[in-house]
């Protein structure tokens, strides 16, 4: 094992030139707003459930982002919002994977009618507006942070089969996979040994693309009434909350959660990009 | 393979996509943990209260007939009546709101195709240079744009500061043209009603620049590495050899090739904007398909809700039908 050389990993990011630095600036954005989340405690100045202020007083020393349209202060619900996010992303990706990715190692390695019929499935359900999906599934499961994470981990499951069955499919081919099983490796070796740690990096990039768009479908639910219920704090619910004001131009309690819903997302974007171009750029060579 | 030949294979082909759709949205709406009876009527409702719905629902049958029943509703067009409100047919009331989306999904995607090529073929023409990575910046950025947040802001500005345009709603009060396609800016035109035609394209416009613009950025890279792969290849090089302009080039020979691959994305990229108007329909008052199942799922009908993802189903099977068939019919060598 190598160990993490902190001025080799500086160096090659500025090698990667544009990639590098939109993964840094993606990597700090993502562990500002983890940090927010794991220590909201000790960030957050109020309880954000509690009603500490008037309705809609404008920022100001004492509500540094004001306070919502029934006088919570909006910066402590932002915090501890990143909470409600992280946990609910974090929980329908590991979902999504824990389903996805065995399902395409199987698919792509079995092959014939199993990998047809599964692929179809898939690709049908891949095919299907996303936000939609997690919608009719919401609707039925109910408000909550599991029922959210399911409603997502089913959106996402297909991105992840689609994904580790097309490599599976070109890895299966290739000379090293022929060699071990011409040396009498099991099916199971094979996927656990030379497949497996092939398809791992690419993983690592369509989580965090993937994980970019599962924070936009989220908050997307969320400002539809059908994540989290009432009083938890949740970005996309606290933005609807404030839409009625927004327009007679009280804008923060909508701004704040907004704009942290698209930096998020953003920050998750920018680190998939430069880490594509970047694992890209080292096969390459 | 003749292009008929192809067209019946992708129709067979669509058809145990729909059938997969309608079982997901099937298992969705029965075997997901929760009983929808109880789902409609909440916890507090008398048991035989919940039975009568059950039996009236056909809920109380076993599973497999439920799915015959369902299936078999379906091939003949009835999607089941509403539960609230006159009990209006389902598919009645999914008439009255599409239109809405569809214009809307058009303005978007009209203001997505023309961004994204725009920026698209910037970034194809100078790649590599500062115009290159900025598109990509924009191409990231706008995708991350949550389009609430997006609406309210374009609303501030272009309705409540500088009172240009319309915050939200189809059209405005009185001037709703007669209802001939369902769309405001067709039926006016069709009716040569020149005030419905400026409200409606008036209220159109934050809208479908909303939803267009967070989607271009797909476009963006799409064109852009279209683009590039074209460029480099032989047939361009003869034309500069051949000492055409690069205007000419550009416009007449590369743009035309490039954007062949661009349509297969469209079926997909369609499904994005259905999503996406969901959104901005809730955002603009929009009274399309997104607001009337998000309003429904709040007085739980659970027919109409069950009815109206049926339809997203098929709507999308067939966009991806059409989709595929045009792709065939401009690049002959994807029939074989």
């Amino acid at each position: 094992m190598r160990t993490f050389n902190v001025s080799r990993f500086l160096d090659s990011v500025r090698d990667a030139g544009l990639d590098g630095y939109m993964m840094v600036a993606g990597l700090l954005i993502v562990v500002t707003v983890l940090i927010m989340a794991v220590f909201a405690e000790f960030i957050a100045p109020y309880d954000p459930v509690k009603i500490v202020g008037m309705p809609v007083t404008p920022p100001s020393p004492k509500f540094p982002w004001g306070t919502d349209t029934i006088g919570r202060d909006v910066f402590s619900r932002v915090v501890y919002g990143s909470r409600t996010i992280m946990v609910v992303i974090l929980m329908s990706t590991a979902l999504s994977m824990l389903i996805g990715i065995p399902l395409g190692l199987i698919s792509g390695y079995v092959g014939g009618s199993l990998d047809r019929v599964l692929s179809l499935i898939m690709d049908s359900i891949y095919a299907f507006p996303g936000l939609i999906l997690a919608i009719a599934v919401a609707a039925m499961l109910g408000p909550g942070i599991y029922n959210t994470s399911i409603s997502l981990a089913v959106v996402y499951i297909p991105t992840y089969f689609r994904m580790v069955r097309g490599q599976v499919l070109s890895l299966r081919e290739q000379l090293f996979v022929e060699a071990a099983r011409a040396l009498g490796a099991t099916d199971w070796r094979i996927l656990r040994k030379y497949i497996f740690p092939n398809v791992f990096f690419i993983i690592a990039v369509v989580f965090s693309l993937n994980v970019a768009d599962a924070i936009l479908t989220e908050a997307g639910l969320s400002f539809l009434g059908l994540s989290v219920p009432a009083p938890t704090p949740d970005w996309g619910f606290d933005l609807k909350n404030g839409q009625r004001y927004f327009l007679s131009g009280k804008w923060w309690p909508v701004m704040f959660p907004g704009l942290m819903i698209i930096l998020l997302a953003l920050g998750f974007g920018l680190l998939g990009e430069g880490l594509n171009r970047m694992l890209g750029q080292k096969e390459v060579r | 393979m003749s292009l008929r030949a192809y067209v019946i294979t992708r129709i067979l082909m669509t058809i145990p996509m729909i059938l997969i759709l309608l079982t997901l949205v099937f298992l969705v709406m029965r075997v997901l943990p929760g009983n929808p009876v109880i789902a409609i009527v909440g916890m507090k409702a008398s048991p035989q209260y919940i039975k009568k719905l059950e039996h009236q629902l056909g809920l109380d049958k076993p599973l497999w007939l439920q799915y015959v029943d369902y299936l078999g509703n379906l091939l003949r067009g009835d999607l089941g009546r509403s539960m609230i409100w006159g009990k209006r047919p389902v598919i009645q009331e999914i008439m009255d709101h599409f239109p809405a989306t569809l214009e809307l999904t058009i303005g978007g995607f009209l203001v997505s195709v023309i961004l994204g090529l725009a920026t698209g073929m910037v970034a194809g023409i100078r790649s590599g240079g500062k115009l290159d990575a900025s598109m990509r910046i924009y191409s990231i950025t706008v995708y991350s744009l949550f389009i609430p947040l997006l609406g309210m802001m374009l609303q501030l500005v272009f309705g409540v500061w500088l009172h240009l345009l319309p915050v939200g709603g189809r059209i405005d009060p009185g001037l709703e043209p007669p209802a001939i396609t369902g769309l405001y800016v067709l039926d006016s035109l069709l009716a040569l009603k020149l005030d419905s035609l400026t409200s409606a394209l008036a209220h159109l416009v934050l809208p479908s620049f909303t939803l267009g613009l967070v989607l271009s950025g797909i476009y963006t890279r799409l064109v852009r590495s279209s683009l590039m792969e074209v460029l480099g290849q032989d047939f361009i090089r003869a034309c500069k050899a051949r000492g055409l302009p690069g205007r000419a080039i550009l416009f007449r020979h590369a743009l035309k090739n490039a954007l062949i691959p661009i349509l297969t994305m469209m079926g997909l990229q369609f499904a994005l904007l259905l999503a996406g108007a969901v959104l901005t329909e809730t955002t603009f008052s929009w009274p399309g398909m997104g607001t009337f199942l998000v309003e429904r799922i709040t007085y739980r009908d659970f027919t109409t809700i069950q009815g109206s993802i049926v339809f997203y189903a098929l709507f999308v099977a067939l966009v991806s039908l059409v989709v595929d068939l045009v792709y065939a019919y401009v690049d002959p060598r994807i029939r074989y």
